[in-house]
């Protein structure tokens, strides 16, 4: 990349692509994340009971993350990209390091304590790991061969075992989810695709029979909370009941019935997607998933225009990984899928995955606003 | 672009195909959306009506379904621990507006205590909304009360529950242990969900050891309930509103200890009012036989929920009720201890058995003025090892310890399971001490204190000084004496009956390594000269043993609480009752082919032969009473 190259597409993108003072600003990403955290605060408020302190800090949270969507945005993809090993294997190490200490301290594993903020390195992978996957694509041709997709293997399931390692399986999930989606949209075939699924599921029979019997019982409550209603399905039946009497137009803000909501044991954090179902029905969720739906649908058409591999591959993971996230939440509150821990996007309350999440946003922004005005 | 691999790249051969990736990943994306939506109309619009309904007046609960906890047994099949129906006051956290008011008004009833606000509060805030907790347990009159006065306490109910019942009270405390309300602290060790129906857990003795064989496995069934959260009706498993198959709990493991409670009800008769323990052991298996430490505390007022003011009592008690002395008394071991350091200097050769000592009463190292005494005063005259055991010579014993040297002697004595856990199946135990100059540095910080002195072996000799030793490390050594060099681990738990089938499992006795030194002789030796103590007119237990139609081989054993200075004479009369000496004794019986073994410990006595001897008498006139066994009548409560 030579200097020159760099003013050119400055002055390519002067004026047209950029807000004001040359600031890049993806004018529709923003409006519909503002769009998907005020909805998310006006639920998270009643979900905690009218709690304004809570509500102030989550408020607080989507400030920095909006913070680190804004400076994000103004780095360049080919800065991104040259920092994407840097960042992999700062986040791996600092996976190592938490894993270390853990095993010194018998505690919790997931927190690096920086003295004033206390940080997950996990997070780092959820974007470090489709950034290293699209890296490493990058001067290659597309498809990637079998040792290639080898390769990408290694560099998602590292940081993926270290993190289900912690314990903390629903992360572990997202960061295969991230790295497994840039890898297909690589353009590993459709054989390929389906011997490996293929050989994914043959290799279960063998798994299970390895494993001890108490595991098999975990696995199946897992699998199946319900069996277990003292415990895990104690959430799930709430939470159906929940979602189920909000009906179609709910029951109105801050009228969930209290008494109910007050079984759900983390209706500020994972559960709120049936906060939401209660108080404003069906058609206060379809407006929540089509908010979601496009954003994911501007992430796809941002990959689409993308100029290079590297671009393209990231913001098409990013926007799906986030998709992902949306799925797998709401199918866990609903009872679709197995209990894995995993919030809903920009409207749970916590601050890690919030900034996470603006960060990715930030590259997508990135990527849109610096193309070039002819293709490379 | 970095140029070099442009010629490798085909960019719009490239784009096309991620075209086409983003498109098919743009479809899956609508279709699970369309799964997703799906769901919510089923739940939402196609159940409405009933979750609806479920979200308001009548809801369902699962409720879960405690499993009964396993029966205790002894050896014989006397029931040692078992569970009696009675009512209780359970609080569901959720239903409850104000628990503070909650709670006085049912101290108003007189069915909590004042002082029990804070525990109940922290017990109710610690469980989840729809576990049921456990307030208190109701008499029949209390129990009628509240029924009249329900419908005013929202989230205050009663139940039909079975506590757990001992039938002999004191005299099993101390081994079986006791249930009492879960804790805060019991929680964190628990698998919460199988423990949603239950109250108690095992805190001590066999009861805690044995807890996950006790418990069983929780059941739950699904209930419907009105907004007082009453049951209406319990859902069966064919109707359509039930989202959960029932569970039957799966009851625990009953067990069957190794007491014999006619032996333990002997020994906590024998012990009757003193501060002592007695532990009775099988010398051929470990099995424990007897394990009582006095005094004794009622294992049921724990179970029925003792008020903090009744545990503070019992807990600052200057008898220590609660301390269980068998395990966990350490105490110096006097002449009990001489038996072992016989078979120690037998191995190491320090003395012929035959070679006699001229005891005059006292004894001094050479070269020091210190003067040794013996025991009680007294000149035994000339004695050898067979006599200086029957009649307890302090004075043969200082030379013999001498003799042997400091390092031999506590080796030996480590190797009978001095100064360590006997390795008994429940917790609780001390390690008691075997002192040694590599102790002595371990132990004391200051250099001066590290020195060890030719005196502090000289006393070891006799069991004083640093020395300490546990009543079941006593009656452990006792049964390795019997059993020439065999050990087992001290056990309590016999078997275990599945709870469903009524299967009998028993267990294997838990070896320990052999004590190998010593030859048949000399084994022979030292039984022998056990014998004289309880059957030779000079032994020292002779009195008490007068008479006993078995043989016992035993050894009396007194030890200082205070130290006596040179001049002076222990007088019992001037000496404060807690500053007596305590009597002990270790014996096995009968002594050619041995059953049981013993260890006995009578604090502030006055003495092995006083205190200690005649307890062993009483136990072991019941033990061999056997075959005149009759049912021991059990009170009622």
């Amino acid at each position: 990349m030579s200097l020159a190259s760099l003013e050119w597409g400055r002055a390519a993108a002067g004026g047209r692509k950029r807000g004001f003072k040359g600031v890049v600003v993806d004018m529709p990403l923003l409006l519909i994340l503002f769009a998907i955290v005020g909805l998310g605060m006006v639920v998270l408020y009643s979900a905690v009971s009218g709690d304004s302190g809570l509500l102030l800090r989550q408020a607080m949270r989507f400030g920095v993350g909006l913070a680190a969507f804004l400076v994000v945005a103004q780095i360049p993809p080919h800065y991104l990209r040259i920092f994407t090993p840097w960042l992999y294997f700062l986040g791996v190490g600092l996976l190592l390091v938490v894993a270390v200490e853990g095993e010194i301290g018998k505690g919790a594993q997931r927190w690096l304590d920086l003295g004033v903020v206390r940080f997950q390195p996990s997070e780092l992978l959820k974007l470090a790991v489709p950034m290293m996957c699209a890296w490493f694509m990058h001067e290659r041709r597309l498809p990637p061969t079998f040792p290639q997709i080898m390769v990408m293997g290694l560099i998602v399931l590292t940081p993926a075992i270290l993190i289900g390692e912690q314990p903390d399986l629903g992360t572990a999930v997202l960061v295969i989810a991230a790295g497994g989606l840039t890898i297909l949209l690589a353009g590993i075939s459709v054989r390929v695709m389906l011997t490996f699924s293929f050989l994914g599921l043959a290799t279960l029979p063998v798994l299970w029979s390895l494993m001890h019997d108490y595991q098999k019982a975990r696995v199946f409550t897992f699998l199946n909370p319900e069996s277990d209603p003292l415990g895990t399905g104690y959430n799930i039946i709430q939470s159906k009941i929940a979602i189920g009497s909000g009906g179609l137009f709910g029951k109105g803000w801050m009228n969930g019935s209290q008494s109910y909501l007050e079984f759900l044991p983390e209706r500020s954090t994972d559960f709120i997607f049936a906060v939401m179902a209660e108080e404003f029905g069906l058609l206060g969720l379809c407006l929540l998933i089509v908010l979601y739906l496009a954003l994911v649908g501007r992430g796809l058409y941002i990959a689409a225009q993308a100029q290079d591999t590297f671009s393209r591959l990231l913001a098409g993971a990013l926007s799906l990984t986030f998709f992902v996230y949306v799925f797998v939440n709401a199918g866990m509150v609903s009872g679709l899928l197995p209990i894995v821990g995993v919030p809903l996007p920009l409207v749970s309350a916590g601050g890690t995955s919030m900034v996470t999440i603006m960060t990715g946003f930030g590259m997508l922004a990135s990527i849109h606003g610096h193309r070039k005005l002819l293709a490379a | 672009m970095a140029g070099s691999s442009l010629q490798f790249k085909d960019p719009w051969q490239e784009q096309r195909l991620f075209l086409s990736r983003v498109i098919a990943a743009g479809i899956i994306v609508l279709l699970l959306s369309g799964v997703l939506v799906t769901r919510l109309v089923q739940l939402q619009i196609v159940n409405y009506e009933r979750f609806a309904e479920l979200s308001q007046g009548n809801r369902y609960r699962i409720d879960p379904v405690p499993p009964t906890r396993g029966i205790i047994y002894d050896r014989n099949g006397v029931v040692i621990a078992e569970n009696r129906p009675n009512w209780e006051l359970v609080a569901i956290g959720e239903q409850i507006d104000n628990l503070d008011r909650t709670l006085r008004s049912l101290e108003q009833l007189g069915l909590v205590d004042r002082s029990e606000h804070d525990t109940l509060r922290k017990l109710v805030r610690s469980h989840r909304g729809f576990e049921r907790v456990k307030l208190a347990n109701l008499s029949e009159e209390q129990a009628a009360t509240f029924a009249v006065r329900r419908h005013l306490f929202s989230g205050v109910d009663i139940q039909e529950a079975l506590t757990r019942y001992y039938p002999f009270g004191e005299a099993s405390a101390h081994a079986i242990g006791y249930v009492s309300s879960v804790s805060e602290t019991d929680l964190e060790r628990i698998d919460r969900s199988n423990y949603a129906g239950t109250s108690h857990i095992g805190k001590t003795g066999v009861e805690r050891a044995y807890e996950d064989r006790l418990h069983g496995q929780v059941g739950y069934r699904q209930l419907v309930v009105n907004a007082q959260g009453r049951v209406m009706r319990t859902l069966e498993t064919n109707d359509p509103d039930v989202d959960f198959q029932s569970k039957a709990p799966v009851p625990g493991e009953n067990l069957v200890v190794t007491l014999d409670m006619k032996l333990q009800l002997a020994a906590q008769e024998a012990l009757a009012d003193t501060r002592g323990a007695v532990v009775a052991i099988d010398p051929r298996s470990g099995d424990v036989l007897a394990l009582v430490s006095t005094p004794s505390f009622d294992g049921n007022r724990f179970a029925e929920g003792l008020s903090r003011r009744d545990f503070v009592a019992l807990n600052t008690d200057p008898d220590k009720p609660l301390f269980n002395r068998a395990l966990a008394g350490t105490y110096p071991p006097g002449s009990t201890v001489k038996p072992f350091i016989a078979l120690t200097a037998l191995q190491h050769e320090s003395v012929a058995p035959e070679h006699e000592i001229y005891c005059p009463g006292e004894w001094r190292l050479p070269g020091q003025t210190h003067r040794y005494r013996e025991g009680r005063g007294g000149v035994h005259g000339n004695v050898d090892l067979h006599e200086a055991i029957v009649r307890s010579c302090d004075v043969y014993f200082y030379q013999l310890a001498m003799a042997i040297g400091i390092e031999n002697l506590s080796n030996g004595l480590t190797a009978f399971g001095f100064g360590a856990p006997t390795g008994l199946d429940i917790s609780g135990e001390q390690s008691g001490i075997v002192p040694s100059p590599e102790w002595k540095k371990r132990n004391f910080s200051r250099r001066e204190d590290q020195v060890w002195f030719p005196g502090e072996t000289v006393i070891t000799g006799i069991g004083q000084g640093y020395m300490l030793v546990t009543p079941i490390q006593l009656a452990s050594a006792g049964a390795t004496l019997a059993a020439r060099g065999t050990r087992f681990a001290p056990r309590l738990l016999l078997g275990t009956e599945n709870g469903v089938t009524g299967e009998m499992s028993l267990l294997d006795p838990v070896a320990l390594p052999t004590v190998e030194d010593h030859a048949p002789e000399h084994w022979q030796l030292v039984s022998d000269a056990m014998v004289g103590v309880t059957s030779d007119p000079k032994g020292t237990a002779h009195t008490q043993m007068n008479g006993a139609h078995y043989t016992v081989a035993g050894k009396t054993g007194t030890a200082q609480v205070i130290g006596i200075a040179q001049d002076q004479k222990y007088r019992e009369e001037d000496i404060d009752e807690r500053q007596r000496d305590h009597g002990l004794f270790v014996a096995f019986a009968p002594a050619d082919a041995p059953r049981i073994a013993l260890g006995i410990v009578v604090e502030n006595g006055g003495g092995g032969s006083r205190a200690a001897a005649p307890v062993a008498r009483k136990v072991l006139d019941a033990f061999f009473a056997s075959e005149n066994y009759v049912a021991y009548v059990v009170s009622e409560p």
